[in-house]
């Protein structure tokens, strides 16, 4: 049985100490190694950023591309290479800002791929200036009083796009992790994940709601799918639908059993987009959202050929020629 | 006995005018003659009928084995519409003759080409030239009474009926053009009769009109061998589909549609198979970002744009530069900077194609200078990137990529193999497999995602020699820049050795080149050569690396004249790499050079150094 280390490159990792993509890297190499994934089918693919690190640290196959074309690169390659196993890596900057393009047309492609976005609401490799997921407000290097953009929600963009497989996830929550990035894998088609990590040098704590021990319970809402909307601590709150819009409630006064919470399901698109967009103190973690759809790869080449030739000379003859003696 | 004979077609963007003259040039190219071509189309899809800005024109000139050019001033010129003669009442010989379509020279064109109220604009044609007006509109109406188009279709037969005229004045085998027809309309019989009929009854026409039968025009005599007609792109494309096949590999392109590149986008989805994708992208990053990723999964990979589209391309292009892998990277050039004027040819993005890259970042660069060598050229191409694992730059132009020409194919079998580096498994000593290990010629091997111990990491970052690993080191950094300057420099081993056209070494002047202007050039030197002008015309296919035997051949010239159309750029570089004093001939008009124009540059320059 294969080990993380038996994927692990023998390249130092250039991390800061304490960064949340170590464990985001130790659970995508234990991962591979629960795969048993063939080292040499293997192709994980970044753009630019300390995130987009991460193939150097993968003894398989990578690319380690220009900021934000990581989606382009993976369309072009599973295109032509189908038998390949393709991950891509990217973060916020990369993904959503300069590369929001390619992000969304591969999702609308439906390109096969897991597409793992660490998001730490900071370009971290430029040192601190604040990205497309900064909230408003957030102080960082380029924005000293705050910064005064909307952030997008990457589910909730990604779900507009055309995904069809969306899941949240967090650095330091490990088997939750693995979890999402093993659905991400089996799904047929684009995999969206968005995994919380966390900065410690630029912009530290962002997620310790959804990490610190006390605080997760209230700010952690696990989605699985066919089990009701529950957390808080002992499963004391339950999320129900009033109508389209999402509720919290008590389930320790009496008025409200678990039965009367919201059931999770992931093929529906329009709960989905009511997990996507929710984005306040409870936040959904694990797959919102999981459907079938053609996978762009498949369809192109499902294709007709149109080519008429049967051989190059029959290409260049075209549909009329003649001859000079 | 004519040598040659320009014809110049012109109406409104909806009359049909580039297929009539594509028509005319494949019968022309048939009958034997040589044919150039040329497109001057509007920007505008569907500018209002009749205006001068919705004028479309196709010139060519046919003859004798002298063509080398759509010509300049025209023997013959066609107009559908008041605009169109507005537009290129001055393109026509004096002694030419005007073939005009009555029907479009109403009231209504007059003012729409912006004639005063009043005025005829027929009469105009008539005190000028010797004028032929027919009510072309009357003429096929009549003839298809008894069809089951609609009028607007009825209308749209107008060009095959000037065809049949045509082919009368010149004699050309009318069941040549009717087999056109058939294969045109083959999908919609009422068309399909309507055109035939049409081009018959102009045929007929000819008889009776006070046009006599155009004098004979002389023949080429083209090598023997096999022949069709093809227009730029088309070549371009079935060169690079030709360099997959023989390489024995998957071929895939990514585009973004721009004119005037689209075409080649189009050409090639109609040559898809199983092994050859085509892929329109979101963007022209991503078509060659695409690219990269299907050259990195193995594939013969493939992009095009122009203008705005290859600047997009340029961070891309450094990837594919620091990856060191197989990518061809087509511009198409137009009229800039910017939207500038995207159906006109200019050559002014070969400073570009050197220099638009950030860090070194050396890509050979190939120039066609023709329809038909755009498929030598792209096959060209396509040998050096694969061969020499870089991204190479093919450039052609807006004049190249419309302008029809004879071709005498090629044999599949007759094509230069091409071969790739990829390694058949990993180092036999046990070692790591290493991707940046060069072989003589600095290229590194080629392996690709599924190969057997191979798995390696690439990217974009400094790297150290033979691992790839990362690295800042200085002196690995200028390592890599060395290697790949010289692995570049390697390319110039494909080179045939530098020669003029017509085989002189040494002389007054020569008249340097590179791409579209090649049979401006080629016509120039020609005229002036039979008049006993010493003048050479040395044309560049390889415009990076320059040929190392370059700079001793200009300096047996006295004056060495680079003509180009732009305001000096292949100059510059001529200048700064042999030392040779060279001038400029330029012209950016978004339009070739004529015939004349190079002729006086060549006049005045030796007048200056007698
Ligand atoms: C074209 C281009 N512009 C800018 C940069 C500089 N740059 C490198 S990484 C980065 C942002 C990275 O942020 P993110 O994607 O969130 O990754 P993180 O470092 O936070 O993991 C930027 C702006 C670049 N490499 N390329
Ligand atoms: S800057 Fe932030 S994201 Fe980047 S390695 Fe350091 S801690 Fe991690
Ligand atoms: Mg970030």
């Amino acid at each position: 049985m294969a080990t993380a280390n038996d994927y692990a490159s023998d390249q130092d990792v250039r991390w800061c100490p304490g960064c949340g993509d170590y464990s985001i890297l130790k659970q995508f190499l234990t991962v591979l190694a629960q795969l048993d994934a063939d080292p040499d089918r293997t192709v994980v693919v970044s753009g630019i950023g300390c995130s987009s690190r991460m193939p150097y640290y993968v003894n398989t196959y990578g690319v380690h591309s220009i900021h934000g074309r990581a989606p382009a690169l993976v369309t072009g390659l599973r295109m032509t290479r189908p038998d390949l196993d393709v991950w891509v890596v990217t973060g916020d900057g990369d993904a959503l800002s300069i590369g929001g393009n390619h992000l969304i047309h591969l999702l609308r492609r439906n390109v096969k791929a897991p597409i793992l976005l660490f998001n730490n609401e900071i370009y971290g490799l430029t040192k601190g200036q604040y990205s497309p997921t900064s909230g408003v407000g957030q102080r960082t290097k380029s924005s000293p009083t705050g910064a005064v953009d909307e952030p997008f929600v990457p589910t909730a963009l990604a779900l507009g796009a055309g995904a069809t497989f969306l899941a949240r996830s967090i650095d330091r929550d490990p088997e939750h992790l693995r979890t999402a990035l093993h659905r991400a894998h089996g799904h047929a088609g684009s995999a969206f994940v968005e995994i919380y990590q966390n900065c410690n040098v630029f912009h530290d704590g962002a997620f310790d709601a959804f990490s610190n021990k006390e605080d997760k319970a209230v700010h952690f809402l696990p989605v699985v799918h066919g089990q009701p909307l529950l957390f808080g601590p002992n499963q004391s709150h339950g999320m129900v639908l009033d109508g389209l819009v999402p509720r919290t409630v008590d389930l320790t006064e009496g008025t409200w059993s678990a039965n009367d919470c919201w059931i999770h399901d992931e093929t529906d698109r329009v709960k989905a987009g009511i997990l996507a967009e929710m984005h306040g103190e409870v936040r959904p973690f694990g797959v919102l959202y999981a459907v079938q759809r053609p996978v762009y790869e498949e369809s192109v080449a499902a294709l007709p050929p149109t080519e008429t030739a049967s051989s190059l000379d029959e290409m260049f003859a075209g549909q009329r020629t003649w001859e000079v003696l | 006995m004519k040598s040659e004979v320009v014809v110049l077609f012109a109406g409104d963007s909806g009359d049909g005018i580039q297929l009539m003259g594509n028509a005319f040039a494949q019968e022309a190219a048939h009958e034997g003659h040589a044919v150039r071509t040329f497109s001057d189309f509007p920007a505008e899809i569907r500018a209002p009928q009749g205006s001068l800005s919705g004028v479309s024109g196709f010139k060519l000139q046919f003859g004798g084995d002298s063509v080398h050019t759509p010509g300049d001033q025209a023997d013959v010129l066609v107009v559908m519409n008041a605009a169109a003669y507005k537009k290129y009442q001055n393109a026509l010989k004096p002694e030419g003759l005007v073939l005009a379509n009555s029907s479009g020279f109403d009231g209504r064109n007059a003012a729409l080409a912006g004639y005063a109220p009043g005025e005829d604009p027929l009469e105009a044609v008539r005190a000028k030239y010797r004028t032929v007006a027919v009510d072309v509109r009357k003429q096929v109406s009549a003839a298809l009474v008894e069809s089951s188009l609609s009028t607007k279709e009825r209308d749209r037969t107008k060009n095959f009926f000037v065809l049949g005229l045509l082919s009368w004045m010149y004699q050309f085998p009318q069941e040549q053009f009717k087999s056109f027809i058939r294969r045109k309309f083959a999908k919609s019989e009422a068309l399909l009769a309507a055109n035939l009929l049409v081009f018959e009854v102009g045929h007929a026409l000819g008889e009776t009109l006070e046009v006599s039968a155009a004098a004979p025009v002389a023949k080429a005599k083209p090598a023997p061998g096999q022949y069709r007609t093809l227009v730029g792109n088309q070549a371009l494309a079935l060169g690079l589909l030709a360099a997959a096949e023989k390489a024995n590999l998957p071929f895939f392109f990514g585009g973004y549609p721009i004119t005037p590149a689209s075409d080649i986008l189009h050409e090639l989805v109609r040559h898809r198979r199983a092994d050859r994708i085509v892929f329109q992208a979101e963007d022209e990053i991503a078509a060659a970002v695409a690219a990269i990723g299907a050259a990195y999964g193995g594939s013969l990979a493939v992009t095009a744009s122009s203008g705005p589209g290859i600047s997009l391309k340029a961070e891309a292009m450094g990837l594919a530069v620091a990856l060191e892998l197989p990518l061809v990277v087509v511009n198409i050039q137009r009229g800039g900077p910017s939207t500038g004027l995207p159906t006109k040819t200019e050559q002014s993005d070969l400073m570009q194609a050197l220099y638009g890259r950030h860090g070194e970042a050396p890509m050979p660069v190939l120039a066609a200078r023709s329809a038909t060598d755009a498929f030598d050229t792209a096959y060209l191409a396509a040998r050096i990137a694969v061969e020499c694992m870089t991204p190479v730059l093919l450039l052609s132009d807006g004049f190249v990529a419309n302008s029809a020409e004879a071709w005498k194919f090629p044999s599949a079998a007759d094509l230069p193999e091409i071969t790739t580096s990829r390694p058949d498994g990993p180092p036999a000593d046990g070692n790591p497999f290493a991707p940046y290990r060069r072989d003589a010629n600095g290229v590194r091997p080629w392996a690709v995602p599924g190969q057997v111990g191979l798995a390696h990491r690439i990217g974009g970052l400094g790297k150290e020699p033979d691992s790839g690993n990362i690295s800042y080191a200085p002196q690995d950094h200028a390592a890599q820049v060395a290697a790949r300057a010289h692995k570049v420099n390697r390319v110039r081993r494909y080179y045939e050795p530098s020669a003029c056209e017509c085989g002189a070494t040494e002389g007054e002047i020569l008249l340097v080149g590179w791409g579209g202007t090649y049979g401006s050039l080629k016509a120039a030197t020609e005229s002036l050569r039979s008049e006993g002008v010493s003048v050479a015309h040395l044309h560049l296919r390889h415009v990076f690396p320059l040929p190392e035997d370059l700079g001793p051949l200009l300096r047996a010239f006295g004056r060495v004249l680079v003509a180009e159309l732009n305001s000096g750029q292949l100059l510059q570089l001529i200048r700064s790499e042999t030392l040779v004093d060279a001038r400029g001939v330029n012209k950016v008009q978004g339009l070739p050079f004529t015939t004349d124009e190079l002729r006086e540059a060549v006049f005045q320059n030796s007048a200056q150094i007698r």
